[in-house]
This record gives structure tokens, sequence and C-alpha cells, in this order.
């Protein structure tokens, strides 16, 4: 717990900029799809692919890993880059995202691409979907099971009620193998979350649910790390880690701009932000850059 | 006559005959399935007694997970669970699962292709007196269309029963449709059941039982009223008209053979379920039919209404579809016959 090295840190911060540059590219040549989100957890899905979460990219079906559920199935552009860096699969396939015929579906799709753990894109049962599998968990193992499952939730998702009913259900059953990870970026389509439809105190309402919960700045590593493992000792008791992150993270431009929500670069926007990633902006402070 | 090799309750037109509910089938079958498959595991919401899967529970009360009045989570926890290879059974009233969570069905279970089984309770028109909020008669309809469910409708306590034990090795998302009160007890442990088979149950004595003899009509039913259509088939037997009966238990994948085959020897099809005619039953066999032979057909099911408060019987006759409803669809395909 904590105890991330300080290379590790480096690592992962010239990972996740080497995901975003995927992202970008990939995100343009399709031509749609959505940049802000898929930027702005760039870093959590660095962590898990690279460090926190227990897999194996040559053995996707490998019957002790963990379990990742991504509710908020638009950001997949993110996801699809960290698997193809982590080596689920080729980068030279995020060019077909979204495409005909394309193991990259638009929203991600089990069946299609080993590795994706369920069908995702209509928001609000991610957490339901993470509850069975604990539970399944559970019951193989016992209550210490030593698999986890983690749930990416986007914060304007919060809205569905399905979530509500899964928040119950998870504190009722004191899932301590439930690790979720809400993507707090205050943005939705329609404008920011406090407009929409005001989700207000969040560490209290979930507080409120018998959840244990952190509050971490989602683009720290060391942060990242620490609130994971505190989450997998927590007893008794389902754990959420609200990630404050910053939408369309790592490019100026796109950066807290609700429009980035759900379009794609064009080639010239592209060629500026993959110009910013290339030359990082003073953004990643690790020396042992190149 | 009865069809013998299907097996009938021999003494299935006798008044004091007794009655079983079809979701006891439901509950007893998933109880007996659930001592030899570890796998299986049963979900509700809060509804265990009326869906039966308190049997289950009391049973194996660490594979029971009882998720609160919120349907949407039924589905997708049960979808969760079935992703680390359990076969979740998720129980509650028709009306709510398919009716309040279809898309949670539809992405998280269906698209997933994960095996969960949907158990809808108290469908139709004979959940009665509650009225017309909680008389599903859409869930075959909502269930159809979506690609990898099959879809059953048992018509009785035993084929309940044989339902349940067999979706569990089918490996696909399965909708059984269930009803609230006891019916006729129309299937025996010895009646034939396959998913995807449809079962004569009723063969015209002139017809000396031969695939190639002629038929003035056919009946195809789905659900309880099948101990109706038995009793109009008698009775158009006895007036002389040839007649034949199948029992489709299973809406999809629907026997497309048998409904053909029965089309060509009858060139007059009748079909009777307790649903909206809209997207159920006789939607399906006239998919079927007018690719492959069209003929007169009529459909006896609701006519796009909502139920109303009643006792069961009473409702079947307000909405035509008691044994008079179907004799009249009877006589009016034969009209359009000629």
């Amino acid at each position: 717990m904590g105890n991330i090295s300080d290379e590790k840190v480096c690592e992962l911060q010239q990972k996740a900029n080497e995901i975003r540059k995927s992202i970008i590219e990939s995100l343009t040549e399709a031509k749609s799809g959505h940049t802000a989100g898929s930027l702005g957890l760039a870093d959590i899905f660095t962590y898990l692919y690279f460090y926190g979460m227990k897999h194996d990219p040559q053995r996707p079906f490998w019957e002790k890993r963990d379990m990742l559920v991504l509710s908020n199935g638009h950001t997949c552009p993110g996801l699809y880059a960290a698997m193809a860096h982590a080596g689920y699969f080729g980068v030279e396939e995020l060019q077909t995202l979204r495409k005909l015929g394309s193991r990259l579906q638009g929203h991600p799709h089990r069946g299609t691409l080993p590795g994706i753990e369920t069908t995702s894109g209509p928001l609000g049962s991610g957490i339901s979907q993470a509850i069975g599998m604990a539970l399944a968990m559970r019951i193989d193992s016992g209550k210490t099971t030593p698999r986890f499952v983690y749930c990416i939730v986007g914060d304007g998702e919060l809205d569905e009620g399905q979530n509500w009913e899964a928040l119950m259900m998870a504190a009722k059953y004191r899932l301590q193998n439930l690790i979720l990870i809400v993507d707090r970026n205050n943005i939705q389509i329609d404008g920011y979350t406090e407009d929409v439809m005001p989700l207000n105190d969040l560490p209290e309402k979930f507080e409120s649910f018998n959840w244990h919960v952190q509050e971490i700045d989602g683009h720290n590593f060391e942060m990242i790390d620490d609130s994971i493992g505190q989450a997998k000792s927590v007893f008794d008791k389902p754990s959420v880690i609200i990630a404050n992150t910053i939408p369309g993270k790592g490019i100026e431009d796109f950066e807290r701009r609700p429009e980035w929500h759900g379009k794609s670069p064009n080639p010239k926007e592209a060629e500026k932000a993959l110009k910013e990633l290339r030359t990082l902006g003073g953004k990643i402070t690790c020396d042992q850059l190149n | 006559m009865i069809n013998k090799t299907a097996k009938l309750n021999p003494n299935i037109f006798e008044p004091n005959s007794p009655v079983k509910a079809n979701r006891d089938g439901f509950g007893d079958g998933v109880v007996e399935a659930g001592k030899d498959d570890p796998r299986i595991v049963v979900l509700t919401a809060d509804l265990s007694e009326s869906t039966r899967a308190n049997k289950f529970a009391e049973a194996f009360p660490n594979r029971f997970f009882e998720v609160g009045i919120a349907e949407q989570n039924l589905a997708s926890v049960a979808s969760g669970l079935a992703a680390m290879g359990k076969i979740p059974f998720a129980t509650s009233y028709a009306m709510f699962s398919p009716g309040r969570n279809w898309e949670q069905i539809r992405t998280t279970i269906c698209y997933n292709n994960q095996p969960v089984k949907i158990i809808g309770s108290h469908a139709g028109l004979l959940t009665g007196p509650d009225g017309g909020t909680h008389q599903a008669l859409e869930d075959l309809a909502l269930t159809r269309v979506l690609p990898n469910m099959v879809v059953l409708c048992p018509c009785d306590y035993e084929e309940a029963k044989k339902a349940t034990v067999a979706c569990i090795s089918n490996n696909k998302p399965t909708y059984i449709r269930l009803c609230r009160e006891k019916t006729a007890q129309i299937t025996t442990v010895d009646t034939p059941f396959k998913i995807g088979k449809a079962v004569k149950v009723f063969e015209s004595e002139n017809s000396n039982g031969g695939k190639s003899s002629a038929l003035d009509v056919g009946i195809i039913s789905t659900g309880i009223l099948l101990h109706k259509v038995l009793k109009v088939a008698s009775e158009l037997e006895e007036n002389g008209t040839r007649v034949e009966v199948l029992n489709i238990h299973t809406i999809k994948p629907i026997d497309e053979e048998a409904i053909v085959d029965l089309a060509k020897r009858s060139g007059a099809i009748v079909t009777v379920e307790e649903h909206q005619i809209i997207g159920g039953l006789g939607s399906a066999v006239s998919e079927v039919l007018a690719k492959n032979n069209p003929i007169p057909m009529e459909f006896v099911g609701v006519k796009d209404q909502y139920g109303q408060s009643g006792e069961g019987e009473e409702l079947l006759t307000e909405y035509g579809l008691d044994e008079n409803g179907i004799l009249e669809a009877v006589k009016k395909v034969l009209g359009r016959k000629n």
C-alpha cells in the first residue's frame, strides 16, 4: 500500500503518455468517439493494466484474474489503447476503432474482443454486473477471495437510478472485493454535472450508503496506488474511490470542456494534440523522460 | 382425440381434477436441479414467495440473493454472476422483468450472451384482480425480439418444471413465462419436452394419425389456454371437424417444421395465447407461414388492449380468450377457407 517506487511512477507516466497518443490517433482515424473521458481516464487505465490489476494478456480468460467492468463504455478508446499496449492485441489494430468488422466496437462488446469482460455503453448497469461477479467469487472462494472486481463508472452516469439500487446491494452483501472508481470529471453530454443534475456531496452520498470512501487526484499515480491498496484492505464493506479527473487531460485545448465529451479530433486538431503529447509541455515532471 | 404419444393427463377433462400453478413447477424444478448443479443461483426482487424462489432460498441460502425492489439491478447482477460461470435464475413478475428492465436484459444479458434465466411470473390476464398494471400481456413480444434469447411459455406445472430443468443446459439467455393461478394439469412427467420442439397434443380421429392426412383446421396454442383449446378440439371433433392441435411451449426458436406441416395439411390455422396478438405467438406463427405457406389464419389473443381487474376466468371471457372465443375463431377461419 502506497509503496509504489518513483521509477514505477515514472514508467507509468510515460506509458500513460503513449496511451494518450494512441487514443488521439485512433479517435482521429475513427472520425467519431469520446475524447474527453478517454483521455481523462488514461492514467487509471494505465495503472490498472500496468501495475494494479492481476491479469495476463496472454491468457485473457485466466481464472484467477481480477475483473474490470467499464460501466461508462464510451471511454473505451482509453481501455482499448491500454489493452493494446499491455499486449492483448497489436497496437496497429487500434486504427480499426469503430469500423465495420472491427473487434474494437464503438462501445465495448463482450465476445468480440478477448479481455472485454462485459458489454457496456447504455449507462448505469456496470456496478450491478460487478456485484454479480464479486458475489460469484465469494461463492467460489469465500469472503476473503484473493480476486477483486474493479468497476469504473462516470460521474454523470450516476444520474441513472440503477446505480443506487446497486450501491445499496453491494453494501448489504458487504462486498469487500468490489472496488468502484468514479471518474469525477464534472462533465456530461449536456454540460457540467452540477448544472445538468447536481450530484452535490458525492463522498457523503456514498458514506450514507455504507461504502468505504476515498477521494483522490485521478492523475496522481501515488494516490491511485495508495487508494487501491487501502480499498483492498477494507474489511466488510465495498470501496469507492472518487477520482477527480480532468476531462481531456493532457491536451490543453480539450481539457475541462464539455464539448469534447462526444467528439473526436479532426486531423489538424490531432496533429496539434500529438505534438503537445510528444513535447509534454512540462506536464510530466519525471526527469528520466527523454 | 388426444394424441396418445403426448402422454397427457388421462383425467384432463374431469371437472374435479386437481389444479396446480406452473410457478410451482419452476420452484420445484430449480430446487431439484440445484441439488446436482452448484452453478445454479437464484435471485429475486422482493418476490421470493410469489415466484416460488423461496423454495430455493430455503434449500440453498448461500446461492440465493435478494436484491430488493430493483429489477434493473436484478438483471445486471444476474449477468455478472453468469460472467463468472454461474447459471442465474432471476425471478420477478413478468410486468417488471422483462417489463421494466428490458434494456438491461438486452445489453447485459442477451448482447453479452450470458445464460441468465429470466423467470416472469404473474403473466397474462389470469393475474386477475390486481388489474391491468400487473397483467403482463407484452412479455413474449419483448423477449422474442431479442437476439440470443430463448423464449419458453409452459402450459402447466409439469411443463414449467421441465422447461426450468431443460434451459439449464442450453447455455443461452432464456425467458420463462409463468402464471399466478392454479391451472389444469395437462401434461404428465412422461409427456415429451424438448426446447424448440412443438408437441402434437390432439389429432382428429378421421385423420388416421398419418402425416399426409387431410385436416379442416389446425390450432396452435401456447401456455395455460391449451386446456381450453383441447376442450374446443374435442367438441369440434364430435361435430365432424377434423382438427389437430400443437402445443408450442417454445416461442423462440419456434418449431417451423411442425407449423408448416400442420398448415399444409389443414389449410387453416388458429393461434391461441394469453398475450397481445401483436408480437406474440400469433405473430411468430404468421411470420413462419407468410414465408413458407400462406393460408388463412385467425388469432385468439388480446386485441391491442390493457387488462383490468376481475377474476381470471371472467377476464378470459371478457377479452374473448375463452372456449367460445376459440370456437368463433375456428368458425371464422373455416369460413375464409372456402
